[in-house]
């Protein structure tokens, strides 16, 4: 299987600054074809060509999972980050080719539930834009709690009100206003399935506030993606394709093989889907694994890594690539 | 191309047969001469002109008599198809798979005109004209699923996809090799692969599960699968076991080329769009082995694979007892040369 999900030649139709840290990219094809149709909570892999280096990054599709003319992406500078997000910002411009994925969906709704429960922290809005676009159109039974830092940071919430009203609340952490989470989830009907998307620190307080108060583990979902972190450099050697590679600070292992000509398999490049999973033939190191996909079990082995986040530091790492 | 589609039962009178050439496109499973388990899946791309692989949903000669012993075994037992309730957009993500397919790959059999919403099916093979609503399910006859499956030779099973596991949660089964759509509904992966001997041990399923919860959209894969059946029944369903189960006692050396037929399942696996669901549609061909034999390669190479099988698997495939007297008259076919490699007549 070759890596990755199918490939689309898109043209970027609109760049549209959504507040002083979001911006809006839309892509439509080049060969003026539609759009596949996607899922609520699916996302595309977005190449970047900056400079001598490609970047996949993994964003959440926002627009109507009903609309085929275009896809739409919203991404959040970060300017710590390894340097994505403000290619994004700083490169991309309307009527530049760029290349995306397929539509892959990793934070499916579950369509068994009474009622969804969407709590979107930030920037985490972006795939229950999606789906709160299909559910409303299935006339399906959710409702959004949605926190912001201030009112001029939340993107879509004056839309998200306007179209939806009671069913979106707001809370703003500049008036120190906060999800009461325990009261949410204990007053749901029986059948309701809870979505968190949203910082690390809120996607573990969804879930261990549920898992407290008894919620199955399978009505509650979260849609976290790593940003692979950057680190110290580090020496490869692939054993299939015969050849040493360097890590560099900000590259991610995956990228790295990447860049070496090797065809590696892969997804989500976020640590959640486990189809780069690669196995360790020899090390004398430690691992920073990083991942979402390997057991406790499997990290302590030694046995495998994901390259997409994980690195490593040490004297040697042999991989079966 | 134009099918000349054919006149035939799969029951009581069996008068199914093979044109010469629909034995030489019949998807012969044995790349080599011997046979064990394997995840052999690979990219469902079109390939070979005329082959089963050419296209995506494969029709052939036998399709209207197919879709005629589909109606008919569904008018005996209903519960052969079901659709658990959330399960309902997975049925429209298969119509809207089926029919553009079909409508662009057989465009002078089947086509489709789409205005929004406002959707015109003509099927010629089966004479029917459908106008319709997407996603609206009081413009069809049916539920989506029923609708189109009645209409497309294969057992179709949709598999809702969740808690990192795939559940049988809707289907089509009417031309099954011996398995119950009605006892599986609801059951995940692991459930309902639980009777497959020596799989479970060799670690094919957490493989498979693993490689099936990945098929991405646009990029369906396929793979072959293969049992014996006596009499050319598409449905060898346990609910009928009774019926067709005692036909195995009538196998004998002088009806052998004619009663026993090989039966080679294409399975294909596709991600659906909207409801993220995976359809696993399980095509159904046989071939009587006086057909099988008319190609020497063929012949030579699947008396190696039934004499050699272990045992576990002849029981599993249901022709343990019948396996010396095939094994005797298939012998007759193998003069021992060596077979080529692959799975195409020389």
């Amino acid at each position: 299987m070759s890596a990755g999900a199918a490939k689309i030649p898109v043209t970027v139709a609109e760049v549209t600054p959504v507040n002083e840290l979001v911006t809006r990219f839309r892509f439509v094809r080049r060969d003026g074809g539609p759009m596949p149709t996607f899922s609520g909570g699916a996302h595309t892999v977005v190449e970047m060509n900056d400079k001598d280096r490609v970047r996949r990054n993994p964003y959440s599709i926002m627009s109507d999972p009903a609309d085929r003319e275009g896809y739409s992406i919203s991404i959040r500078r970060d300017d710590n980050g390894r340097g994505g997000s403000l290619f994004m910002h700083r490169q991309v411009r309307p009527g530049m080719e760029m290349i995306i994925s397929n539509p892959v969906n990793l934070f499916a709704l579950d369509l068994r539930a009474r009622k969804h429960l969407l709590l979107a922290g930030g920037i985490g809005i972006t795939p229950f834009l999606a789906q709160i676009k299909q559910l409303a159109a299935m006339n399906g039974n959710f409702e959004l709690h949605y926190s912001v830092r201030t009112a001029s940071l939340g993107s879509y919430a004056g839309e998200l009100v306007a179209n939806y009203r009671s069913r979106v609340h707001l809370y703003h952490d500049d008036r120190s206003e906060q999800i009461d989470l325990p009261a949410l989830l204990d007053g749901q009907p029986l059948g309701t399935h809870v979505y968190v998307c949203g910082p690390k620190g809120m996607i573990g307080w969804v879930r261990k506030t549920a898992t407290a108060l008894g919620w199955p583990r399978e009505a509650v979902h979260h849609e976290e993606f790593l940003a692979p972190a950057s680190g110290k450099p580090f020496e490869v050697m692939l054993a299939q394709s015969n050849k040493m590679i360097q890590v560099g600070e900000h590259q991610s292992l995956l990228e790295a093989i990447e860049a070496a000509g090797v065809e590696a398999p892969y997804l989500c490049r976020g640590g959640a889907c486990g189809q780069c999973e690669t196995d360790v033939l020899e090390y004398e190191g430690t691992f920073l694994h990083k991942d979402h996909w390997l057991t406790p079990t499997q990290c302590a082995s030694g046995t495998k890594i994901m390259p997409c986040v994980s690195r490593f530091e040490g004297k040697t790492l042999v991989l079966d690539r | 191309m134009t099918i000349i589609f054919k006149e035939e039962t799969f029951h009581d009178d069996f008068t199914f047969r093979n044109s010469p050439e629909a034995v030489k496109r019949f998807p012969f499973p044995f790349p080599e001469d011997s046979y064990m388990y394997s995840v052999n899946l690979e990219p469902h791309k079109s390939y070979r002109p005329g082959s089963v692989y050419e296209r995506t949903f494969d029709v052939d000669e036998h399709y209207v008599s197919e879709m005629r012993d589909r109606a008919r075994v569904l008018a005996e037992d209903p519960l052969r198809c079901q659709s658990l309730p959330h399960m309902t957009l997975a049925g429209w993500d298969l119509l809207e798979l089926i029919m553009t397919s079909k409508a662009e790959e057989y465009p002078e059999l089947f086509e489709l005109r789409r205005d929004g919403a406002k959707w015109h099916w003509i099927n010629r093979p089966l004479g029917i004209e459908q106008k319709f609503t997407f996603l609206d399910e009081t413009t069809l006859p049916y539920g989506p699923m029923e609708y189109i499956t009645r209409q497309t030779q294969g057992d179709f099973a949709v598999l809702d996809q969740r808690d990192d596991n795939l559940w049988m949660d809707a289907g089509m089964v009417t031309t099954q090799a011996d398995w119950s759509l009605d006892f599986d509904i609801g059951m995940n992966f692991f459930e309902w692969h639980a009777p497959v001997p020596k799989a479970h041990e060799m670690g094919i399923f957490q493989r498979a599960l693993k490689f099936l919860l990945n098929v991405q959209q646009g990029s369906p894969a396929r793979r072959l699968n293969w049992t014996m059946t006596v009499n050319p029944l598409l449905d060898t369903s346990p609910e009928n076991y009774h019926k067709w189960g005692v036909m195995k006692k009538d196998l004998t050396l002088e009806n052998m080329g004619q009663m026993m037929h090989l039966r080679v399942e294409l399975q294909t696996f596709f991600r659906l769009p909207r409801s993220n669901a995976l359809v696993f549609p399980i095509r159904c061909y046989l071939i009587k082995l006086d057909e099988l034999v008319t190609v020497p390669k063929w012949a030579r190479r699947f008396h190696r694979v039934i004499r050699d099988l272990p045992a576990e698997l002849a029981t599993y495939k249901g022709f343990i007892t019948n396996r010396p007297k095939i094994v005797e008259w298939l012998s007759r076919y193998d003069d021992g040369a060596a077979t080529s490699p692959g799975i195409w007549p020389d």
